[in-house]
């Protein structure tokens, strides 16, 4: 079991809610979170529909496992067709949220149509209501929170929820939870907004009681405990410096996409590292990080949580900044820092935390501003585009503007707020927006992770390292070396790499854990906790169903293998700095293995054979 | 020997597993709403700080209790609620200066800590020592021995200007 059972259904055009059980076959299928969600949305929805249009659905989804006492047991996803790429979206957040809707007895909310105006969601237990938003629309998430909080006298909710990005249709806005958790790729947030939904906010006190066999299940969560205990990176490594631990590392790999993917190596990496967050500032002698923290039932606790400087010049004034709130995280740290070519530590924190205010994808954001530096830097955006801000690479001052005006739909913040492809294709030089199916790179260039590129080229939600992190091996090590610079072997890990993770993003765990932990550490947890049998083979074709079950979406969507690709500046243009000096990515290489590999014909389209196998016919 | 809980909110990150294990433990349910501990977040401060039952000697809550339904339970110095006695009438939630007895709407009853009858569940579920179970004579030791230490680095950084870490100890404090 594990799982409670029950779909929260709204529809929010007639304004109505209603209870209906969890389609358990499909559960045994999907298992649960991305999964089972992916299964309701390829269900329900045309993939040709418009993703800010009435006819798309969004859906917030736990795993059974959310709720658990197993490590970092506290995951749930928004999965919705993107905006931004047009593909499914699938983004996964931490926090708290995720367990407070299965304490409150719901595996799943599912909202469809629009609202005719602003609402909200409001979750005690079973007590669901739809409730006027207006005095909450037009803030920004945090200020949101405290009325919400306010209003409902009730200190123990928890609130997911869009800002003021989303509202103006910035096309990478995310659902913020929890003030600084989020799910925050692919435009889910501008989906919620597109529906009039501002935010859902939940209590549960119903606890997840209903584990299979729950002394097998405290046998297993506290074995896999114990490795993540017992590993270098999740015992150490992330609780020490968060995923910022990656900095120094990925630069001195040159791996470090820098001035918008011109150069593998940023300068300043040190400056803005995880190492840099533990320094006292010279200014006021306090470092960078607060604390780390964790995640609902997360042993890990690779969070960071920062304070700026009261100094510095982007909080001087406003002292509704100056207390802590989530630091940066690696992603954040490269696309707001090294691709931009900023290395203020406090301007970058700044930025995050007003990219966590009003609910945007610190990725997306960063690298379009790098894009937008770029064409600034040849002339073809001026003063005048800008709104008067000198958008050069370095330039603090104009990051940390460029991200208020995307916060609050003003300005130029308009222009960046489409996004890196549809940016640059506006000022006329699409070739130099660095995205694949529209979705801005992460934090590895594939020149010298050449098994990052295969998986950002056949990412299900266009780029993105979280579908397929061959960087665990390729770099370090996990569960063994590779070596970054070959091709050979690549379309295989990639295959492993992609199907694994989304069975963990399926279970309602972080895939953080997968630095340590195995399916066959998954598997036993799960086992003990949900009805059928689940072993490790059933959780891989599991995630094997999964990533074609996403892929059937993408190509009914209208996409196909051409899709499949990588910017110019990656397969033409070879690294000059770094290890990886004088390599390209080589895609072509790998394409047509994987698409073997995966049963997949040569135009990437999945066989009747692979489907059958798969039980997607 | 006697054992209390000792908390350390410093090493505290807020990921709930107490909360889990001791609705766990007493209620069979992972449920943050029926656990007898709780972390509070202090977000602005960047801050996590568990809270419980100090298990008063001369019990706040036990000498409230019309019905002593509240107990001592000689064996691990807790202060125990008898279920079948308890009558629901919240006088001890009053009493309770620290707010760490509180009554269940579901059962009629008051709950609180009961220290797992010796072997607290949320002890052994912290996974960064933040909640210990340590003898009732020592839960100062290690804050003495951080102060000595500070007063041994103080006076360490007047005998050789270059010990930075004592300054930059203090600067963080300040």
């Amino acid at each position: 079991m594990a799982w409670t059972k029950k779909v929260l259904r709204v529809n929010l055009t007639r304004g109505t809610v209603s209870v209906e059980p969890l389609n358990m076959e499909w559960a045994q299928q999907y298992l649960g979170q991305r999964g089972l969600a992916s299964k309701y949305l390829v269900e329900e929805i045309d993939p040709k529909c418009d993703a800010l249009g009435p006819d798309n659905k969004l859906m917030l989804v736990t795993g059974p496992l959310t709720g658990t006492m197993a490590s970092t047991g506290g995951r749930y996803s928004v999965v919705c067709k993107s905006p931004l790429t047009g593909t499914i979206a699938c983004s996964n957040s931490g926090g708290y949220i995720g367990a407070e809707l299965k304490n409150a007895g719901w595996d799943m909310l599912i909202f469809e149509g629009k609202s005719p105006k602003p609402v909200y969601l409001y979750i005690r237990n079973e007590h669901v209501e739809l409730l006027d938003a207006a005095e909450v629309w037009g803030k920004s998430i945090w200020e949101a929170d405290k009325i919400l909080r306010k209003k409902h006298q009730d200190p123990n909710v928890r609130i997911s929820g869009v800002g003021r990005s989303a509202e103006t249709g910035c096309l990478y806005a995310g659902v913020i939870n929890d003030l600084h958790r989020a799910a925050g790729r692919s435009g889910v947030g501008t989906v919620m907004a597109s529906k009039n939904l501002k935010a859902v906010v939940c209590r549960g006190t119903k606890g997840v009681g209903n584990v299979k066999d729950p002394l097998r299940f405290m046998q297993a969560t506290e074995a896999g405990k114990k490795v993540l205990r017992d590993n270098a990176v999740t015992g150490q490594g992330l609780p020490a410096y968060g995923t910022q631990v990656l900095m120094n590392v990925i630069n001195e790999a040159g791996a470090m996409p820098t001035y918008n993917m011109r150069e593998t190596q940023f300068p300043g990496a040190h400056k803005i590292s995880g190492e840099a967050m533990h320094q006292p500032r010279e200014s006021d002698g306090k470092p960078n990080l607060t604390t780390n923290a964790a995640c609902f039932a997360c042993t890990i606790a690779c969070g960071r949580i920062s304070t700026v400087d009261r100094g510095h010049y982007t909080i001087k004034n406003k002292p509704e900044y100056w207390g802590s709130s989530g630091g940066l995280e690696y992603e954040a740290a490269w696309a707001l820092g090294s691709d931009t070519g900023v290395d203020d530590l406090d301007a970058l924190t700044y930025a995050n935390f007003i990219c966590n205010e009003d609910g945007f994808d610190p990725i997306s954001f960063g690298s379009t501003v790098a894009a937008a530096m770029e064409l600034y830097e040849q002339g073809v955006l001026t003063k005048e585009h800008t709104g008067g801000i000198e958008f050069k690479f370095g330039s603090a001052a104009a990051l940390t503007t460029a991200a208020e005006l995307v916060a609050r739909g003003e300005g130029f913040g308009r222009d960046l707020a489409l996004g890196s492809k549809r940016f640059c294709a506006k000022y006329g030089r699409p070739e130099l927006s660095m995205t694949v199916k529209g979705q801005e790179f992460p934090a590895y260039d594939p020149r010298a992770i050449q098994g990052m590129g295969l998986a950002y080229a056949t990412s299900n939600r266009g780029a993105c390292h979280l579908r397929g992190y061959t960087v665990a091996s390729e770099i370090m090590g996990i569960p063994e070396k590779t070596d970054p610079l070959a091709t050979a072997g690549k379309p295989e890990l990639v295959k492993a790499f992609q199907d694994a993770t989304a069975a963990f993003d399926s279970a309602g765990i972080c895939i953080f854990t997968s630095f340590a932990w195995t399916l066959d550490d998954v598997a036993p947890q799960v086992d003990a906790a949900c009805d059928g049998e689940w072993t490790t083979e059933k959780l891989l074709h599991v995630g094997e169903r999964i990533w074609n079950l996403e892929r059937q979406f993408n190509l009914a969507a209208g996409l196909t293998g051409k899709d499949d690709s990588l910017p110019k500046r990656l397969l033409k243009d070879a690294a000059n700095v770094g290890p990886a000096k004088g390599h390209v990515a080589e895609l072509g290489k790998m394409l047509p293995q994987y698409y073997q590999i995966r049963g997949w014909n040569d135009q990437g389209v999945p066989t009747a054979d692979t489907l059958k196998r798969l039980g997607l016919s | 020997m006697l054992r209390a809980l000792k908390l350390e909110p410093e090493k505290c990150t807020g990921c709930m597993q107490c909360e889990m294990a001791c609705s766990y433990e007493n209620e069979g349910v992972f449920n943050p709403a029926l656990s007898r501990i709780k972390v509070f977040e202090f977000h602005e401060q960047g801050s996590f700080a568990p809270y419980t039952c100090t298990q008063c000697e001369e019990a706040w809550c036990m000498h409230a209790c019309p019905v002593e339904a509240i107990v001592f339970n000689p064996a691990t110095g807790s202060k125990d609620v008898l279920d079948d006695l308890c009558v629901g009438c919240k006088v001890c939630t009053i009493a309770c200066p620290f707010g760490t007895v509180n009554y269940r709407a579901d059962t009629g009853k008051v709950m609180k800590c009961d220290l797992c009858g010796g072997d607290p569940w949320c002890a052994k579920a912290c996974p960064t020592g933040a909640i210990t179970y340590v003898d009732i004579a020592d839960t100062g030791l290690a804050r003495m021995r951080a102060w000595a230490q500070r007063g041994e680095a103080t006076s360490a950084r007047f005998n050789a200007p270059v010990a930075k870490d004592a300054q930059n100890f203090d600067r963080a404090k300040a």
